[in-house]
């Protein structure tokens, strides 16, 4: 329906507004320099795990397959990007130019990471995705972690082992094993990361309102009614999949870009966890649940660290992500916050009907008084 | 040329003597032709023998007592399970291999006994996904919104209310599936299914949970289906006043075996049948 259509499209418009406005007001309070430098340190990140998480959303709340690995998507994405940016920095002198370029390059190796995974995976059903991603995450941070990336005049040089490694005097070394990325120039932006949720945005959710994302959604919901209306079960799912895959190895390009130096360690299990986190506190299918609670739990730990109370800053972040849970999962918590919810309500009708009592009794005040003018003219 | 076109489909099979097709549709092939179909759980033989033939514009109806085999034999003919033995031509074309959502775009559209509906996805959406296969715009027009999306979008969801129409559901269409009652969430499957324009509806008990009025609607319903779309339409029922208004060939099952095919009047005089539900005469 004409109405419907427009109440998705309003949603997402309302997502894009309100990335754009903490944007603008963001931008404001860096303007005025009323953003501590800790702070501001905080924005590329936060945005690269809004990315995150809203991709993480696209495989776990619309096509309702669990991913324990995005972290390592991330990872391929980030050092494909760094690589990419250090390959390109004569080629391509404009920074926000080779920041795109790379950000792309980190999209397409988290898509090529995707396929690998997906293809063989989501022709099953049940939680093999689960297990396979969980074991993906670790397999690649294992590998970066042995490999040695540099380039020199002789071209490209990939090893498995420093003895191996032969790169000429002159040569740039772009991965270094263990020590992961080092002397990346730092092409991050606020900006770029406000730009790639914009972007992410927009791939989702306008995936999610295509013929293609009512197939993906049609796989969570019944997968057996699904095929029978003719639905490409492996199609579908890898479509999202690899969509998911491809977002998140952007996301990985930014966030490696951000930082003079990366190490692979960085993109563990616990990194796959904490996005989903953000996936689950957020609402499952939510794409503004998980901007909110990527936004908000990213940035959280880190603000409770600027405080007195730092040593128990993670205490504080468990007991918000407690809290978060018990709201939207124990019935009787909902009841009572319903019931206090209940009260604002109640509350605000009594001071709703107050207001309107003082109203009524102003115009009364005001009818005899105007009563009381017209008498006095007319006498 | 037209009708020679036709039956080059695919293999023409002589209509059996014993077939039940009515007589409109005795000049064109069938639409589905079944022998010797059977599947085997391991050692036990779930189907055996299943032989139909069913004609372009028939409503054919498969009844049995509980546990005859009527739902595998929908699950066979829709490839959730691969027949052991035998073969389904469809239009004259085998399926064999072919996976359901193959069988769907073959034109084989089905509802099921225990509904299966996309309970968090709105009543228009569930139909727009039985329109998925005429959707012809791909993902990336989709994600950039090209012209063409709009254009399909916009003729999708025409038609989408065109077929709720049918069963004068388009004021539902903005409602969630799963929270439709009962008879509702049944309506919308058999309008879902249509909407993957098949040339054969399999409709696994249509009526269940229906009062007789609600009952009544829908075989009218059914006929004017089968009138407007010119399809053919297999039913699993156990209400017998519709398999007896509507269905102009009857089937029987019992044991995975058909015991016995005719018409209406045949089937009630059918002393297998009587023996099949109420057990032997003493």
């Amino acid at each position: 329906m004409k109405k419907k259509l427009n109440k998705n499209s309003l949603n997402g418009f309302i997502n894009y507004g309100i990335v754009i406005a903490a944007f603008i007001i963001i931008q404001i309070f860096i303007g005025k320099g009323m953003l501590s430098n800790s702070l501001q340190s905080l924005l590329v990140p936060a945005c690269c795990y809004i990315v995150m998480a809203v991709s993480l959303n696209l495989t776990v709340g619309i096509l309702g397959e669990l991913s324990l690995g995005h972290a390592g998507f991330m990872s391929l994405g980030a050092f494909s990007g760094i690589t990419a940016s250090i390959l390109l920095q004569n080629s391509i002198p404009m920074a926000p130019m080779r920041l795109a370029v790379s950000m792309a390059a980190g999209a397409a190796a988290g898509a090529l990471g995707g396929v690998i995974v997906g293809v063989p995976v989501l022709r099953l059903q049940g939680d093999y995705l689960a297990i396979v991603t969980l074991a993906f995450g670790q397999i690649i941070k294992n590998i970066i972690m042995v490999l040695y990336v540099g380039v020199d005049e002789n071209g490209f040089h990939i090893a498995a082992s420093s003895e191996r490694f032969d790169l000429a005097a002159g040569g740039t070394a772009i991965i270094k094993g263990p020590m992961g990325a080092v002397g990346v120039s730092k092409l991050a932006s606020f900006t770029a990361g406000f730009v790639l949720i914009l972007i992410t945005l927009l791939v989702v959710q306008n995936l999610v309102n295509s013929r293609s994302g009512r197939a993906i959604m049609a796989l969570r919901d019944n997968r057996i009614a699904a095929e029978s209306v003719g639905i490409n079960t492996t199609k579908y799912k890898l479509m999202a999949f690899v969509t998911s895959a491809a977002l998140a190895g952007a996301a990985g390009a930014l966030f490696g870009l951000n930082y003079s130096s990366t190490v692979a360690s960085k993109f563990d299990f616990n990194t796959s966890i904490l996005v989903l986190v953000f996936v689950v506190l957020g609402g499952l299918g939510s794409i503004r649940g998980s901007i909110i609670a990527a936004a908000l739990l990213y940035v959280l730990p880190e603000l409770l660290r600027s405080f007195d109370i730092a040593e128990y800053r993670m205490l504080i972040y468990a007991i918000v992500l407690i809290l978060v849970m018990l709201a939207t999962n124990n019935e009787q918590f909902t009841a009572l916050m319903g019931r206090v919810g209940g009260w604002f309500k109640a509350v605000g009708g009594w001071f709703k009907a107050a207001g309107a009592r003082v109203v009524g009794w102003l115009k009364s005040l005001g009818r005899t008084q105007s009563k009381g003018k017209g008498g006095t003219t007319n006498g | 040329m037209a009708e020679k076109k036709q039956f080059n489909k695919g293999k023409m099979v002589p209509v059996p003597s014993h077939s039940i097709i009515p007589e409109r549709d005795l000049g064109t092939s069938p639409i589905l032709e079944c022998s010797h179909l059977g599947i085997d759980f391991g050692g036990l033989t779930a189907v055996n023998e299943f032989n139909i033939t069913v004609g372009r514009t028939e409503i054919a109806g498969l009844i049995g007592p509980n546990g005859a085999g009527k739902t595998t034999v929908f699950n066979l003919l829709t490839k959730v399970y691969q027949p052991t033995r035998g073969t389904i031509l469809l239009d004259g074309l085998d399926t064999h291999g072919k996976t359901p959502a193959q069988i769907n775009r073959m034109g084989i559209a089905r509802t099921f006994q225990n509904i299966r509906l996309f309970n968090n996805l709105s009543v228009e959406d569930n139909v727009k996904i039985g329109l998925h296969n005429q959707e012809k715009y791909s993902m990336f027009s989709g994600i950039l919104r090209l012209p063409k999306y709009w254009r399909q979008e916009k003729a999708a969801h025409e038609r989408a209310l065109e077929l709720l129409s049918i069963f004068d559901m388009q004021d539902l269409a903005d409602h969630q599936a799963g929270s439709l009652p009962y008879g509702a969430q049944r309506r919308l499957e058999i309008v879902r299914a249509l909407a993957t324009n098949p040339a054969l509806l399999l409709l696994d008990e249509p009526a269940a949970g229906m009062n007789p009025s609600e009952t009544a609607e829908l075989m009218e319903n059914i006929v004017k289906i089968r009138d407007t779309f010119q399809i053919a339409i297999m039913l699993i029922e156990h209400d017998m006043s519709l398999v007896m208004g509507i269905c102009e060939g009857i089937c029987v099952l019992n044991f995975g075996q058909i015991i016995a095919k005719g018409t209406a009047e045949e089937i009630q005089s059918n002393p297998t049948v009587i023996e099949a539900y109420l057990g032997k005469q003493q």
